[in-house]
């Protein structure tokens, strides 16, 4: 038989560690239905045989208001592992107890496993692990998942409780006469009932009531309404009792007398202290330099500066490398497939769609790498202290910061990694808006569209323009936010009660672990989704394609252009090898037939259904200045914004360009009278705040749980841009610019 | 000893919960971090905007925002 071990614990009691320690490298990441929440399993020797283990999430309490903890709480009661081991950190032991206590009083068999020993050690503490199993009637193993100590001791442990179950009796504390009088007296009734019962011990389910547990009264009610009312009936009771008499709820009530019951373990010795308690530890030197009024600000831009550098500097290589590898592959593909549509479709579409995934990956991994290390330390927990005020102000929350950072808050940064960094929020309303607004930020992509658009119209201010841009890009994020936090995703911000966890250097296959595991992640979900969809793209820039007899006027046009030259010069072009050296009159001749290849080229596009689309828009936009071949490359751009350019180069007749490569464009922009310094800057404002391109999209879906906030995205935020720049442009264009 | 709210606390000073006046999600996360009457705190530091507030808990160290803190009465010394 196998046995089913869960891993329950505060966050920051090493119990991901332990995880990580007790399974190696046989685990499995998924997540629970309808929740962002990661579930992870893994497999354990013990002895001969193997354990299932599944490590829940990290949460202070059982209550069920955070995703985390109902996640917790629910795979607890349906699906009944056969042993919980709990995770306690030994120099933090009281607070630890709090989820003990609850566990106990779900009637679960249990195994606490007494970690971080030697940190407890170091600040002058030793926990009587006898006394507390003693005290708990539960076993204590005392481990140091860091190093592995104890971890064979304790599985060994479960492993036995799991082959042996002794029949737990749910613990029962007192929480004063009134409201014990009222426990049994639910307690009979749900016992008669059999109510609820092949989930939840009946005292359990007394306490939840009292506790106003929307959860478990919601589930009452659907499986026998009578008895539920009833129940509820006496918990209204008590509680307008309590009132009374005291002031209190009984939430609270319960609440307190639980602390009551640690406390009075913790005095019976289970803690000797060597020292002072109001001691500093080394943490708190730490903070007062991390965390003070007029260094901490310092020295958090200095570490958020160099941890883009990290991220961005550091990727740059390995992604030149995945592309290089990527665009042989399309080279090989070309010469090993004939010309044609199959040709364009495998190299347009599948290669490039699949080299765009992954030419992501280096990026992400280096950005989860600088994040685990920042959470991993306990850093980031400071940056969202410090911070707080001012995303607050917004509806956000102090650790936003992280996603904005990434998604190009210093410009240049990237929307994918940006919106996954976003997980780092445990408050659900300001993880979404924060994701949502995140894309807003300049990533690299958009980088080159403003490149061209400043070269051509305001050469004269380049460095102001760029810091304005990236001025106006955090502006609007955080306005939007405030909207969306004003409407939409209304309502009380979430508790800011957070821990700051002593710094703690990290340990390399926790950051490992955690790197790999999200990059891979992103692959195997992402992925799929996004080759579909840029092959849909290819679809609409190239079907349908030119008809006949315009494919046949470009091929008599060549023909006219080969032989206004003399036949040397064509016979020198069809006979030279790549890269030979050229007679001037080959070389215009050659020049000659790329202006034709550009011209069918911009005639192709105009006709797919890109252009189509993009033609049929030219009403509306010419709104914001737009004509159609702005149109093109702002629907090409959703592929991935550097397109914009490289669309808008076809557009123009001007043959492939590439995006860095922008002054043919730009020159050619100057001087076209439909463009002018108004369409420009309504031109930067569409293409910062449109659509987010659609591997972020696709990231969006992902990290809220619903394409529901995907297309959301893309309408609100297409929406949004096109009133800007309409502004914009009407401005500019009164202003006489 | 006097009763004040712990929004009004100084830096460094200590004292000891006398009441937790929240209920609903925010109550039930200021209960599950310990903090409930007779609970000794200690304001640890300020943020560089002077919220949130970071207070020692027994042996640990938690944030919470001035507007929270309004909440919890302290008996300090």
């Amino acid at each position: 038989m196998q046995a089913t071990i869960a891993l329950a614990g505060n966050p920051n009691s090493g119990k991901t560690t332990l995880f990580n320690a007790l399974t190696g490298a046989r685990q499995h990441v998924g997540n629970y239905p309808g929740v962002t929440v990661e579930r992870k399993e893994g497999l354990c020797s013990v002895g001969a045989h193997t354990a299932h283990i599944v490590d829940l999430p990290g949460t202070y309490s059982l209550t069920a208001y955070s995703e985390e903890e109902k996640v917790a709480r629910e795979y607890l009661a349906q699906e009944r592992p056969d042993v919980v081991i709990d995770t306690l950190d030994a120099s933090n032991l009281e607070r630890h107890l709090y989820l003990v206590v609850q566990l106990l009083e779900m009637g679960l068999p249990l195994v606490l496993a007494l970690n971080m020993v030697d940190v407890a050690k170091s600040r002058g503490m030793e926990v009587d692990a006898e006394k507390l199993s003693e005290l708990l009637r539960t076993p204590v193993v005392p481990t140091i998942a860091r190093t592995g100590k104890g971890k064979q001791d304790l599985i060994q442990r479960a492993a036995d409780l799991a082959q042996q179950p002794v029949n737990q009796t749910p613990l029962v504390i007192s929480y004063g006469a009134d409201i014990d009088k009222a426990l049994l007296e639910m307690q009979s009734l749900i016992s008669e009932g059999a109510f609820l019962k092949n989930y939840y011990n009946p005292r359990w389910v007394a306490i939840k009531y009292l506790e106003m547990d929307e959860d478990i009264i919601a589930k009452g009610r659907a499986v026998n309404p009578d008895l539920s009312d009833r129940l509820t009936a006496i918990s209204a009771r008590v509680a307008a009792h309590l009132e009374a008499t005291l002031n209190m709820d009984p939430e609270s009530m319960i609440a307190d007398h639980r602390w009551g019951f640690i406390r009075s373990i913790i005095q019976q010795g289970v803690i000797t202290r060597s020292n002072d308690s109001d001691r500093l530890y080394l943490s708190d030197k730490i903070d007062m330099v991390l965390t003070n009024r007029f260094a901490g600000p310092i020295i958090m831009l200095a570490i958020l500066y160099g941890l883009y550098q990290v991220v961005f500097a550091y990727s740059a290589a390995p992604v030149e490398w995945v592309e290089g590898m990527f665009g042989w592959l399309s080279d090989t593909a070309a010469a090993l497939l004939p010309p044609g549509m199959l040709q364009s479709l495998v190299v347009s579409g599948v290669i490039d769609g699949v080299g765009g995934v992954m030419g992501f990956v280096p990026l992400i991994m280096f950005m989860f790498l600088g994040i685990a290390i920042m959470e991993d330390t306990g850093y980031l927990a400071r940056v969202a202290y410090m911070l707080d005020r001012v995303f607050k102000a917004f509806g956000l929350h102090g650790s936003s910061v992280m996603a904005y950072v990434v998604s190009g808050g210093i410009a240049g940064g990237c929307a994918v990694p940006g919106v996954m960094a976003a997980r780092t929020l445990r408050s659900p309303k300001e993880r979404l808006a924060t994701l949502l607004t995140a894309p807003f930020m300049n990533c690299g992509a958009k980088l080159p569209v403003f490149a061209l658009l400043i070269a051509a119209f305001f050469p004269a201010n380049e460095a102001l323009m760029m810091f304005g841009i990236t001025l106006l890009a955090w502006m609007g994020a955080l306005v939007a936010a405030k909207i969306l936090r004003m409407t939409i995703i209304r309502g009380e911000s979430t508790p800011f009660v957070m821990e700051l966890p002593p710094y703690r250097v990290p340990t390399f296959r926790g950051l490992a672990t955690h790197t790999w595991e999200r990059t891979w992640q992103y692959i195997k979900k992402a992925g799929t989704v996004i080759l579909g969809i840029s092959i849909l793209l290819w679809v609409i820039m190239t079907f349908p394609g030119l008809p006949e007899n315009k494919t046949a006027e470009f091929e008599v046009m060549r023909q006219h252009v080969a032989a206004s030259y003399p036949e040397a010069a064509a016979q020198e072009l069809a006979n030279a090898d790549e890269g030979a050296e050229l007679s001037d009159q080959a070389q215009a001749l050659r020049g000659a037939l790329a202006a034709v290849d550009s011209q069918e080229a911009q005639a192709a596009l105009r006709n797919s259904a890109a252009g189509r689309i993009g033609g049929a828009l030219e009403s509306v936009t010419q709104w914001a200045g737009f004509d159609w071949r702005t149109n093109i490359a702002l629907v090409g751009g959703f592929a991935a914004k550097e397109v914009v350019v490289s669309a808008l180069s076809t557009a123009y007749s001007l043959g492939e360009t590439d995006p860095e490569e922008y002054q043919t464009l730009s020159q050619t922009l100057a001087k076209d009278s439909s463009w002018s310094p108004a369409v420009a800057l309504a031109l930067i404002v569409f293409t910062m705040f449109y659509a987010p391109c659609f591997v972020t999209v696709v990231c969006i879906a992902k990290e809220a749980g619903s394409w529901k906030w995907a297309a959301f995205s893309v309408i609100f935020n297409t929406a949004a841009a096109f009133i800007l720049a309409v502004g914009v442009y009407q401005m500019a264009t009164l202003l006489g610019y | 000893m006097r009763t004040i709210c712990l929004r009004s606390m100084e830096q460094k000073q200590g004292g000891t919960i006398k009441t937790v006046k929240a209920n609903g999600e925010l109550g039930r996360r200021i209960r599950d971090m310990g903090l409930v009457p007779g609970t000794r705190i200690k304001v640890q530091g300020r943020a560089p905007l002077y919220d949130p507030v970071a207070l020692r808990v027994g042996d640990f160290t938690l944030t919470l925002r001035n507007n929270e803190a309004d909440y919890i009465d302290v008996d300090v010394e």
